[in-house]
């Protein structure tokens, strides 16, 4: 199954035998680049040929061509030459890299510099831009409250919330345990373990609850969000929509941010009543400290503004993973990838700017005095 | 039958209640292209799923260049051993079916980059080389998914498909959605690759000119089964209702009779 090389007369001739094919494309090529000296390329004794293996023959006698030199195909059958002529007449010219230089990588740091700077700003301003067009909606809509569509609320206050609420709930009750278990041991050591009461009310209450129900909803909706309105974008549902004179923003983005502002306090207040129990619960167990004690100091200690100054952060936060998910659904384009990174994309914002607003009101609150 | 490239006896497909195939036999014979009609629904689009393996039927045999491709694992394949036979057929789908994250060239590349070891430079030629054949200019190359027009995507489809080097060639409605001027060039691109690469070709279509101008035999399936088989002359002289409004209807008296052989 070796190629051989013969002398005829004055012409010198190659063989290529066998299989001229994809398979074993490296084996005859390295063959044809050692017949530089070849005037004749015999194709007798090629079983099968496809457009590989006819690649390789063109471009090898391109090669010599460059060189000055013309290689004949000697008996080919009608198919073969049938086949090399198709591909000789599709060969692309040969792409030539350009080298690049040390002021090419600096230009192109630079350039990638601007860009992103240019992204950031348009993409703030863009958004700014997609929360006044939501708000000025959610206007008309208020004006006018035959417009909202209820039944489309209704479905994404049962898919965000009402199936959120298993998780959340667990997610509080853990929290608590936690809490109880870490503070007990900690404030063990000095006797005062009855404070273990105010550390978990006052933490979940005020802080943790909320923020924590906030970033797993943002995870689970902003998500969904971004990825139901990417692929209806995808598929060119948004367009028809544009078309038929149905505003995508009243249909899809005002049931959604509705349906969390009203929902995402509830399962913040779920969450803290989760976290209470599960911190009673373990103080109970670790510390000895009864359900009515726990209640007592609760109630002494522990004002209801702390958890109002919690559940005030909630609407907040469901404005933010609400318009993020929709407004990155909308950006996603034609393809499958950007409808992947705009879906990670809308999680990672939104739950990064929830704990932003988290901080700044955390400071806001201390400032004020509350 | 020796010279029959698919060979397809007593398949039987069902969805549920419904049957979509009962009992269906057809050959295609090696280096022919075979044209298969039906009405929408008649199940064109899942025989060809059948035999390519992405649907598995609920009964019959499927033997595709000497394997049989519901029993025989990989190894089996006799020709040439270890070789399976998904490497000898290409499958264009209607709309290309590209991998939108890439670009056509890494498209046409990615069948050889998981089938085959070859280096960066061969095979970035090679895919080249097979967007040229398909008539795409040569920076379409460069180009992404969505940033093709439909006709172009459907050539970059094809050029996938050929990326193998596949001795069978399937291809689901390859012109619709095409202008008629993009649709004819399509044809005669058909045509003519199917001859330079001696290829056998199964294509799926609802275009009567394509029927005309490209395929040797046309099947055509009716009531859960091929209903008749034969050269477009033939089919006019079928004596089935349906066959007959197919080939006699108003739209058939459009396409021009003359084929590209």
């Amino acid at each position: 199954m070796t190629s051989t090389q013969v002398e005829v007369g004055t012409a010198s001739r190659a063989e290529l035998v066998g299989a001229v094919t994809l398979t074993n494309l490296d084996q005859q090529r390295s063959f044809l680049g050692q017949q530089s000296g070849v005037d004749v390329l015999d194709l007798a004794k090629v079983t099968t040929l496809d457009t590989a293996g006819a690649w390789a023959i063109a471009s090898f006698q391109a090669a010599q061509k460059a060189r000055g030199r013309d290689i004949a195909i000697a008996n080919a059958t009608e198919a073969q030459s049938l086949l090399l002529q198709t591909v000789v007449d599709a060969m692309p010219p040969v792409r030539k890299r350009r080298r690049r230089l040390p002021h090419h990588e600096a230009h192109d740091l630079l350039l990638d510099l601007g860009k992103a700077v240019t992204v950031f700003a348009v993409g703030i301003g863009q958004t700014l831009g997609f929360l006044g067009l939501v708000l000025s909606r959610l206007a008309a809509t208020a004006i006018n409250p035959s417009r909202l569509r209820v039944t489309a609320l209704a479905h994404h206050m049962q898919q965000a919330g009402l199936n959120a609420v298993p998780i959340v709930g667990l997610m509080g009750f853990l929290i608590g345990v936690v809490l109880a278990f870490q503070g007990a041991s900690q404030l063990e050591q000095f006797g005062a373990e009855i404070y273990v009461v105010d550390l978990i009310s006052i933490s979940m209450l005020r802080e943790l609850g909320i923020l924590l129900t906030a970033i797993i909803v943002a995870g689970r909706s902003a998500s969904a969000f971004t990825a139901a309105i990417g692929s209806m974008k995808m598929r060119e549902e948004i367009d028809a929509m544009r078309v038929l004179n149905l505003d995508p923003i009243e249909l899809l983005v005002l049931p959604r941010v509705l349906a969390l502002l009203i929902l995402l306090p509830v399962l913040g207040f779920i969450a803290n009543m989760a976290g209470l129990l599960g911190g009673a619960l373990m103080a109970w167990i670790d510390l000895g400290i009864s359900p009515a004690m726990f209640r007592t100091q609760l109630a002494a200690n522990t004002s209801v503004t702390h958890a109002l100054v919690g559940l005030s952060k909630a609407p907040v936060f469901a404005l933010i993973i609400a318009l993020v998910g929709c407004y990155q659904g909308l950006q996603v384009e034609g393809n499958t990838d950007s409808l992947g990174s705009r879906t990670s994309r809308s999680v990672v914002v939104a739950i990064f700017l929830v704990i932003v607003v988290d901080a700044v009101a955390s400071i806001f609150f201390s400032v004020w005095g509350v | 039958m020796d010279d029959a490239a698919i060979t397809v006896r007593g398949l039987t497909n069902r969805f549920g209640k419904t049957t979509v195939h009962q009992n269906l036999d057809l050959d295609v014979r090696r280096g022919e292209v075979l044209g298969v009609v039906g009405a929408s629904g008649s199940g064109k689009s899942v025989l060809l799923r059948s035999i390519v393996g992405l649907q598995r039927p609920a009964a019959g045999t499927i033997d595709v260049l000497g394997t049989k491709v519901l029993t025989d694992a990989p190894g089996d394949t006799p020709a040439d051993g270890a070789k399976a036979v998904q490497n000898r057929w290409g499958v264009m789908f209607q709309d290309g079916a590209l991998f939108s994250s890439l670009t056509v060239r890494e498209n046409v590349e990615a069948p050889m980059r998981e089938k085959l070891s070859l280096d960066a430079a061969t095979r970035a030629a090679l895919a080249d080389l097979r967007v040229a054949m398909v008539g795409l200019p040569a920076t379409a190359g460069d180009l992404y998914p969505s940033e093709l027009s439909g006709g172009m995507r459907k050539r970059a489809g094809l050029a996938r498909a050929l990326a193998l080097d596949p001795q069978i060639l399937f291809l689901d409605e390859p012109t619709a959605g095409l202008d008629p001027i993009s649709a004819s060039e399509f044809d005669i691109l058909i045509r003519s690759l199917q001859k330079a690469l001696g290829l056998t070709v199964f294509l799926v279509t609802h275009d009567l000119d394509t029927l005309h101008a490209t395929c040797d035999r046309i099947a055509v399936l009716a009531q859960k089964k091929v209903l008749v088989t034969g050269t477009m002359a033939e089919m006019m002289q079928v004596d089935d209702p349906w066959v007959r409004s197919y080939f006699h209807g108003p739209r058939a008296h459009a396409a021009q009779p003359q084929a590209v052989h």
